[in-house]
């Protein structure tokens, strides 16, 4: 077990970062997107999200928690070295969980501020993700060329978001709005290639490391299918966004988190046995047994039950709902 | 420039987040039970008054929820920037501790917060309900973990410590620490009596401005009878925490008494300013063997001095003070519940104006007795992380002082700015007879509190 353990941990952090990438994604990027919709439109696009963002939000509580359950050193070094980004992030998801409320209770008067104020916390919270992510691959190094490659990272994630968010949109809209949101998903599609292509370039230059064990065979062979499915899925998003194939808009929604899905995959072999690339490694980061057994219990029997209650809501909200007011 | 210490800067800016955080959970789990009695009552009786009330108040609950989901994210993640070194030391226990609070409690609040909010339509009111009570229960099972994390921070049991680092010897003397049974019941009840007030204080303000209807009469008699039982038995619970708190960390206690020598027959000081530097009390008021009685229960008991712990006790004053603050707001909430229930229920009669006024007043009354007394519990806690094991200074993260001030400076004004827009819009709501969403917007002037007194 000693050897299992920080290993198990390691795959329940990632699940629930990519859960958290993936789901509070979409509510971000609908949140980015907001400033190009129509007044009318503002409401119905919010609500779409409305009864999802809240338990969107807690994955990355989890992912944190098990950061600082299993492998508190660790914590402790990345959260003090993120602490700018971290701090700027937490703002921006402050600011927009408050928005998400003040907008329909404050007032009409101030429903135009409470939108710019939703979509601002959106944006700061996905470029200071984004940052995080970029400096967390570098091994939290602070020099010019890993501080460029952080930003050009806080740079791409909006654009999967913005993905994310309109696919959700299309998922959950009229047709007219769903429409709209296929228009600005063919916006972001470009972007979202180009900074998917430029952190698969640049991650092997920034790491020495990272590029010997990708291009090395033959386990080289072995990771081929992670980029060859993330293209296809790029490719056939692309292909159903311009019209060339018929297509539900679900399927784009999981064609998206197929691609977060091999992104992640990727990541984790980079990383792997490392817990902070090059100056930490899992095994030694992790907690005492002991302690790793008593939460194992725990995330073995609430896990399960949190992505059964997780799946019965999405299924009584379904259908797309215009008036969702309480 | 004067050198700014990123020890002081790094406490204040936590203590900042933490006192702001606490604002909304705390209303948020007393008011949740109250909603899922608002929903049982119209289940059961079919009175549309409930549905009313429980449609007006469902809103001002969502919206401090929110508030308090993403502070409280803030807090989980400054652990770790502010002080590395606590789960770097203390990890294997806090860890599991905060782990199970977001396994246990966060995903079940957030997850069916959504159904009780926005699926009313969508499912069955059976369906509704459980939902409605999930959320409740989820917010009382991250207040249980939370507070069991708190009171170990207190009252450490249950591990053994090697080479620095805390290991787990017991886990059910981790969790049923000491201290833990009588800080979770005083904070429930805290948070039950922060609800009611809140629920009293609107109410009123919407008698006093002929806002509501008889909905809202319900809805301030059950915010009456939860005070008029709560805030005596909360004396009573907090009487019993002092005694744990002496047992346990008697220098918190003798900070709080202003007791600086040990001696016999100690009077309560009732008023003094507390003097570090001479080690005295000022203009010390005293009631003659109050403190022994309170403390000991009898008029000759010895209570422990701070000399006896110098240089290790927490600040005195502020201790001294808060504690005041958290009595006597205390005090008066059992007075003007009682004086108010004793017109409504034995007289008969609609509270008068001045009370209706006083309620007002009293809205956020919790909240001034609640961050008193959370001072006295951590300010009371110094200069100890882990009483008595691990010092707040050990686990202080390495960040300029210049950093954490201007982080600080930001937090500080984002705080203000919600917190001031969270009072207007509860304003706001309470102005519009309409925020009952289907309530009827006529007046019901048989019901409506006289105008004068």
């Amino acid at each position: 077990m000693e050897f299992w353990l920080p290993l198990i941990f390691v795959a329940v952090m990632g699940l629930a970062l990519l859960l958290y990438v993936v789901l509070d994604g979409y509510d971000l990027g609908v949140g980015l997107l907001l400033p190009f919709a129509a007044e009318s439109e503002k409401d119905p696009m919010v609500a779409s999200i409305g009864p999802f963002w809240d338990a969107n939000e807690t994955w990355i509580v989890l992912g944190v928690g098990i950061l600082l359950i299993a492998f508190p050193q660790a914590h402790g070094i990345i959260l003090t070295s993120l602490y700018l980004p971290a701090t700027l992030m937490l703002m921006g998801l402050v600011l927009r969980g408050i928005a998400f409320d003040f907008r329909i209770k404050a007032g009409e008067s101030q429903k135009g501020m409470w939108n710019r104020i939703f979509s601002l916390g959106s944006l700061i919270a996905a470029l200071c993700q984004g940052w995080m992510l970029g400096s967390y691959v570098t091994g939290l190094d602070s020099s010019v060329l890993g501080m460029l490659f952080a930003l050009l990272i806080a740079l791409s994630l909006p654009a999967l978001y913005v993905m994310l968010g309109s696919a959700w949109l299309m998922i959950k809209s009229e047709p007219a709005m769903a429409r709209k949101a296929q228009g600005w998903a063919k916006v972001a599609w470009l972007p979202m290639g180009l900074a998917l292509l430029l952190i698969s370039i640049a991650t092997p230059l920034v790491s020495e490391r990272i590029a010997s064990k990708w291009f090395t065979l033959p386990d080289s062979l072995w990771l081929l299918p992670i980029p060859i499915i993330a293209s296809l899925c790029y490719g056939w998003i692309g292909m159903a966004l311009f019209g060339r194939i018929r297509y539900r808009p679900v399927m784009m929604f999981f064609a998206l988190v197929a691609i977060c899905v091999m992104a992640a995959l990727g990541l984790a072999y980079s990383i792997y046995p490392d817990i902070i690339i090059g100056r930490m490694q899992i095994h030694s980061a992790a907690a005492h047994v002991d302690s790793l057994m008593f939460t194992l219990w725990g995330v073995l029997i609430t896990l399960p039950m949190i992505l059964g209650y997780t799946f019965f809501v999405y299924r009584i909200f379904r259908t797309p709902a215009v008036n969702q007011a309480y | 420039m004067p050198e700014l210490d990123p020890f002081l800067l790094a406490r204040l800016q936590f203590a900042a987040n933490i006192s702001f955080h606490i604002l909304f959970p705390t209303i948020s789990i007393g008011l949740c039970w109250v909603l899922l009695y608002f929903r049982t009552r119209f289940t059961l009786t079919g009175d549309k008054d409930w549905e009313y009330a429980y449609f007006f108040w469902v809103k001002v609950f969502a919206l401090t929820f929110a508030i308090g989901v993403v502070s409280g994210i803030t807090m989980s993640f400054q652990f770790g920037t502010n002080w590395p070194g606590f789960m770097a030391k203390a990890g294997n226990i806090a860890g599991p501790l905060l782990g199970y609070e977001v396994l246990t409690a966060f995903f079940l609040e957030a997850t069916f917060l959504g159904i009780m909010l926005f699926g009313k339509h969508l499912v069955s009111n059976r369906t509704h309900l459980v939902a409605s009570a999930l959320v409740a229960i989820g917010t009382t099972g991250s207040a249980f973990w939370i507070l069991s994390l708190n009171s170990w921070m207190q009252t450490p049991t249950g591990h053994v410590i090697r080479d620095g680092i805390f290991y787990v010897d017991s886990w059910m003397e981790v969790i049923f620490n000491p201290s833990f049974p009588y800080r979770f019941t005083h904070m429930l009840i805290a948070s039950l009596l922060t609800s009611a007030f809140l629920l009293m204080g609107i109410s009123s303000w919407r008698f006093i401005n002929r806002v509501d209807g008889p909905a809202t009469w319900k809805v301030f008699y059950t915010g009456l009878v939860m005070a008029m039982v709560l805030s005596p038995l909360q004396a009573l619970v907090g009487d019993q925490h002092g005694l744990n708190t002496l047992e346990h960390q008697p220098a918190k206690i003798a900070a709080v008494e202003a007791i600086w020598n040990t001696e016999t027959n100690v009077p309560f000081t009732l008023f003094a300013l507390p003097d570090e530097i001479s080690r005295s009390n000022r203009f010390a008021l005293e009631i003659p063997y109050g403190s022994s009685l309170i403390l000991t229960h009898s008029f000759a008991g010895e209570v422990k001095g701070l000399n006896e712990f110098a240089g290790m006790h927490p600040p005195v004053a502020p201790l001294f003070w808060c504690f005041r603050i958290m009595v006597g707001m205390g005090v008066l909430m059992i007075l003007v519940s009682w004086w108010t229930g004793w017109r409504v229920f034995v007289r008969k009669s609609i509270p008068s104006l001045l009370q209706l006024r006083i309620f007002s007043w009293m809205t956020f009354s919790g909240w001034v007795a609640l961050l008193a007394g959370w001072y006295v519990n951590e300010i009371g806690r110094q200069p100890w992380l882990v009483y008595g094991l691990m010092t707040v200074e050990e686990a202080l993260a390495d960040h300029s002082g210049g950093m954490v001030l201007s982080t600080l400076i930001v937090w500080l004004l984002l705080y203000v700015f919600i917190l001031y827009f969270y009072i207007v819009t509860l304003r706001n709501l309470a102005k519009k007879p309409s925020a009952s969403l289907l309530a009827s917007v006529q007046n019901y002037p048989g019901l409506l509190p006289p105008k004068e007194v």
